[in-house]
């Protein structure tokens, strides 16, 4: 982790939602990977298509996640925010983004660079698991909050 | 609808009859969103229909056309109401077309409100879909009325798009107060949305309460109540501590012609508000 990095960062890490309680050294070596980042609103932290590199852990601000096509507006169907992740097509090939994500308020995350991530979790799979057991719900959460959408809950 | 029932309440034969509508002028009338409209009615004469409860609905007489039982979204003393209304059918389009001026047919107030009385003390956790807004105002203004009777307010409401929401500077303002926290989200935004975008249980998470203490009340479609009661009943508030109200069509509104039967249950008598202990029984079934 760079220098300019304070240890209340370091902090507000190992207290984040989706990272607490993991092993102790596990979370040393995320959190030695990880970079502070920061975005204005409106500007982008993936484009859907891009070489999908990174992991983010959100710490505060919202992201809209959006589809678009060229003969479509953008649209948002989902947004994350202070306690969650973003970003999971860097675990899996072909490692691109599969969304736009904007930033609507300013965000300030933990950038993980995917490749190292992946050979961190592979060197310890005791990690890898862990690490899966963790990001499994969160896509499991997503899977059903698309299925609830598709439902159209509003319709009477 | 009720046409052959509710007399009309202009003739003299209305007066004295239990189902009789009482007339009141429609004072105003403001679009909400593409279908939706709020009608401010008041009375037209010395008489009007007691004082509803927050959650208790009216019936409401379009002459010629029928009548539909509609939430009160606020009242005042002097007898004036507020009814949001979505345009779906003969009624609705009916009332949807009155203009400043125009009588329409009053009879109630009915049903089962939110039970404010047994929520004091507690936490309140408020979940309103689409059109169940409306019916949950009425407990907004009680509790911005007497805040001190009240744990921490949480509200989350959630609309299809922006386009839907209702009550919009209303929100704004609501959002302003420190006294109670409120969460708006969408099924669906463009750019130019830059709040929240997800179906209401996404929120839940964000939301503090001490769920042993705590009432929720949950207004929406039957499927988004059905999954909002789910959710907080597993963050701890008891089933019977979670309330929903229940818009199944109804026609007489005092339990003689069983069309609003949910299970045992009528939904004009008994409900509409009615605990998810006694609902989920018949919540997860598609036709009762
Ligand atoms: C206790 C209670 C409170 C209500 N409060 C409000 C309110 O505040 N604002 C509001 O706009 N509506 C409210 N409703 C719903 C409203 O009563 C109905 O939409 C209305 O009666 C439909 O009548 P219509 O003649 O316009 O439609 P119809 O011509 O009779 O029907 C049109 C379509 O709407 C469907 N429909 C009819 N009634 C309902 C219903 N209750 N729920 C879902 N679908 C229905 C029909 O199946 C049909 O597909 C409430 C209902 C109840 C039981």
């Amino acid at each position: 982790m760079s220098s300019r990095t304070t240890e209340d960062f370091r902090e507000a890490v190992r207290r984040h939602p989706f990272l607490e309680g993991l092993d102790p050294a596990f979370l040393d070596a995320m959190v030695r990977l990880g970079v502070e980042r920061r975005f204005r609103v409106d500007e982008h932290l993936a484009r859907e298509g891009a070489p999908a590199n990174v992991l983010y852990i959100l710490l505060d601000g919202k992201v809209a996640l959006e589809v678009g096509a060229a003969d479509h507006p953008a649209l948002t169907v989902q947004t994350v925010g202070a306690g969650e992740v973003l970003g999971w097509s860097w675990l899996v090939a072909p490692y691109r983004w599969r969304f736009d994500a904007r930033a609507v308020k300013p965000v300030h995350a933990v950038e993980i660079e995917g490749g190292a991530l992946r050979r961190l979790l592979s060197e310890h799979p005791d990690w890898g698991y862990q690490f899966l057991l963790r990001f499994l719900p969160v896509l499991a959460e997503r899977l059903e909050n698309t299925r609830i959408q598709l439902l159209d809950i509003h319709a009477r | 609808m009720l046409a052959d029932v509710a007399p009309d309440p202009t003739s003299s034969a209305a007066a004295g009859h239990p189902l009789a509508p009482l007339p009141y002028r429609v004072r105003a009338v403001a679009t909400e969103t593409a279908d939706t409209t709020t009608l401010t009615i008041e009375p037209r004469s010395t008489r009007s229909v007691p004082a509803p409860a927050p959650g208790q609905f009216v019936m409401l007489y379009a002459f010629g056309v029928g009548e539909s039982p509609i939430g009160v979204s606020a009242h005042r003393a002097d007898g004036t109401l507020v009814h949001t209304v979505r345009n779906v059918g003969k009624v609705t389009s009916a009332l949807a077309r009155l203009t400043p001026g125009d009588t329409v047919g009053v009879r109630g107030p009915y049903g089962r409100g939110w039970p404010l009385q047994e929520a004091r003390g507690q936490d309140l956790v408020i979940v309103a879909g689409g059109l169940g807004l409306p019916p949950l105002r009425p407990v907004l203004y009680e509790v911005f009325e007497n805040r001190d009777r009240y744990g921490r307010v949480e509200v989350i409401y959630g609309a299809r798009t922006p386009k839907d929401l209702i009550y919009y500077e209303e929100l704004q303002s609501w959002r302003r107060r420190s006294d109670l926290r409120i969460q708006v989200t969408v099924d669906a935004a463009g750019r130019d949305w830059y709040g929240d975008v997800g179906v209401v249980t996404t929120r839940l998470p964000d939301v503090r309460f001490d769920g042993s203490r705590t009432s929720a009340f949950i207004c929406g479609p039957e499927i988004m109540m059905r999954l909002t009661a789910q959710a907080v009943v597993a963050r701890g508030v008891r089933p019977e501590a979670t309330w929903v109200s229940m818009e199944r069509n109804m026609k007489c509104a005092v339990a003689l012609c069983g069309h609003c039967q949910f299970g045992p249950t009528f939904v004009c008598r008994d409900g509409p508000v009615l605990s998810y202990r006694a609902l989920e029984p018949f919540l997860a079934v598609k036709e009762v």
